[in-house]
């Protein structure tokens, strides 16, 4: 059966893991006093899709070379990435809490020689659909079938090198390279479109030969459907995932402060219980 | 003969390519070192990234992430510096397997000037943790390195140079180590020369003339500048008491100040580090660029009585 199948049963499993990833996030970050919510809780239900159902890996064999490949290029997003490693089993989730700590293994920017599964370094922003699409040649290279995803911000678009690698995408005709933008629509001193614009977004990936899915990101049922339509295209696609900066959390939706500040102990109380009573859009 | 050290590694990498499929090469448009026609002999191990240099660097580590030993080409000045920021935190910062070869590198660029001659590289290149860096002095030394390269793992950078210059080595008893210095010349104890690349014929011809003068001078060829060989560096400073560098590079952060480094902290002795002044290149004939930085035959001559007399002036 494709690993793209799902059932209702899956959309409500995943749902929670989704919960599961956002609870962890702001303790994770609590814990730390620092750290990137907003971006993080942007991104949880792509990346729990991502590794809870669609992505094809071994947690038990970490380095295996045919792997699917995730490159979270907007690497301040850590934190969502790190609990969805720690719960699919790579790593105990009782680390989590050691976030940006002296010698743990959880870097405040991603670091792939000490966080098993993780493939690749990040967070100087801009560079991961380059590593993502090195990633992908090597698969056409050798003959190999895994798909590479690399997730970027919004804001991060701005990075002239990302086009660099858009063009090369098409160039060397790398349908096995999707790329995921988390269009929160914030960066850190506010709105993406007041700072630098950035719209028409879609008609900017058509124009270097991309594919575009358009999907809400916060909708579990529409973000797999949406990672099975990329992996039939026959070219490279990216899929534009609209969603809200701080998903889940009240008084962090849609506020850049958020971007990359720790909640306070009364806060986190209040955020872990939105989380606990909130369902998903 | 005498044959570019960019084209002795370029066309090396093509004969060993022959035998061995466990690498690739990435480029990025430019006519570096004869790697531009590495996809035309082995179709399929080249990939073209075009005008792109941050691309370049980060597709190679994406593709040595994988588990590819990886080799992008493109000019000195490109690779330490438009993609300064990929090389150092997605290649060697996850220490990937990626071989930077660094051609048009210090005033031998000669005519494209200050845009295109890269005199900053080392300083840039030898500063970031994980990092080798290797540059040859002949092309007999750039086909060892090539061979070396190869089987080496892990970040390095290998500087090349421009135009053909006279063999030195003899391929039949050359032996490249890495982080070893050669003794190319010992005329005495007077003073050491600590010279990367192509100048080593410059300071040979100076120690030659010295040497008829009555100053006896060694000659190091420090090929790899990081790690640096301390042990050959102490011992310059104990057993001849004075040490001169000689780059084709910027006095500052180069080889000179790799050297300076270790002498300053286990043996302290009279330095003079031969080099580009602090200023930037133009154009020109290289050779007229050495001279006005002190750089040629002449100037290394009467810098090394200078530094001589120096040391004879400390003991008295």
């Amino acid at each position: 059966m494709s690993r793209f199948h799902f059932t209702q049963t899956d959309v409500q499993r995943l749902e929670s893991q989704a919960q599961q990833l956002r609870r962890d996030i702001v303790s994770m970050i609590y814990a730390a006093k620092a750290g990137h919510p907003g971006g993080s809780l942007s991104a949880v239900e792509m990346i729990t899709a991502l590794y809870f159902h669609v992505m094809n890996i071994d947690p038990s064999n970490p380095d295996w070379p045919e792997r699917d490949r995730f490159v979270l290029s907007k690497g301040h997003a850590c934190p969502a990435l790190y609990a969805a490693l720690a719960r699919r089993g790579y790593f105990d989730p009782a680390l989590l809490n050691t976030l940006r700590q002296y010698k743990s293994i959880l870097q405040g920017h991603p670091d792939m020689n000490k966080v098993p599964g993780l493939d690749m370094s990040t967070g100087s922003l801009g560079n991961g659909l380059s590593i993502g699409l090195g990633m992908a040649l090597s698969a056409k290279l050798h003959r190999q079938n895994y798909t590479t995803y690399v997730m970027l911000g919004d804001g991060e678009i701005q990075e002239g090198m990302v086009w660099e690698a858009a063009m090369a995408a098409n160039h060397h005709d790398l349908k096995n390279l999707i790329a995921i933008v988390d269009c929160n629509g914030v960066q850190i001193n506010g709105w993406t479109n007041d700072i630098m614009t950035l719209e028409p977004i879609a008609d900017k990936w058509k124009a270097f030969g991309w594919a575009v899915v358009e999907v809400n990101g916060h909708n579990m049922k529409d973000v797999l459907t949406a990672l099975h339509t990329a992996g039939t295209m026959r070219k490279p696609t990216v899929i534009l995932m609209r969603t809200v900066k701080g998903k889940g959390v009240s008084f962090m939706e849609d506020e850049s402060k958020w971007h990359g500040a720790a909640p306070s102990e009364e806060e986190l109380v209040k955020a872990l219980s939105e989380i606990n009573m909130g369902g998903v859009v | 003969m005498a044959l570019a050290t960019r084209m002795a590694f370029g066309h090396e990498l093509i004969e060993i390519a022959k035998t061995r499929e466990d690498f690739v090469v990435c480029n990025a448009d430019t006519k570096t070192c004869g790697l531009e026609k590495f996809g035309e002999y082995f179709p399929g191990r080249e990939f073209s990234f075009g005008i792109a240099e941050q691309n370049l660097v980060g597709g190679a580590a994406g593709l040595a992430a994988c588990g590819n030993k990886v080799f992008i080409a493109t000019f000195a000045v490109f690779a330490s510096m438009r993609a300064c920021e990929q090389v150092r935190t997605f290649v060697c910062y996850p220490n990937l397997n990626v071989t930077v070869i660094g051609t048009h590198a210090g005033l031998q660029v000669g005519g494209d000037g200050a845009t295109h001659a890269a005199i900053e590289d080392v300083a840039i290149m030898r500063s970031f943790p994980n990092m080798t860096v290797v540059q040859p002095a002949d092309a007999v030394a750039a086909r060892a390195i090539a061979h070396a390269a190869v089987d080496f793992k892990g970040p390095l950078y290998v500087r090349l140079h421009r135009n053909p210059v006279a063999d030195i080595y003899d391929p039949e008893t050359y032996h490249f180590e890495w982080g070893k210095a050669n003794t190319v010349a010992d005329y005495g104890s007077d003073m050491t020369m600590i010279v990367s690349g192509i100048l080593l014929k410059k300071a040979l011809d100076a120690a030659a003339i010295l040497k008829d003068q009555g100053v006896g001078v060694r000659v190091l060829d420090m090929v790899t500048i990081k790690p640096l060989d301390k042990e050959a560096v102490i011992k310059a400073a104990k057993d001849t008491g004075a040490i001169m560098t000689i780059e084709d590079h910027t006095i500052f952060g180069g080889l000179g100040s790799a050297v300076a480094e270790v002498v300053v902290q286990n043996c302290p002795v009279p330095m003079e580090i031969v080099g580009i002044q602090d200023r930037f290149g133009e154009s020109g004939d290289p050779e007229l660029l050495y001279r006005d930085h002190g750089m040629d035959v002449d100037s290394i001559v009467k810098k090394t009585k200078a530094l001589v007399g120096k040391k004879e002036g400390g003991k008295k």
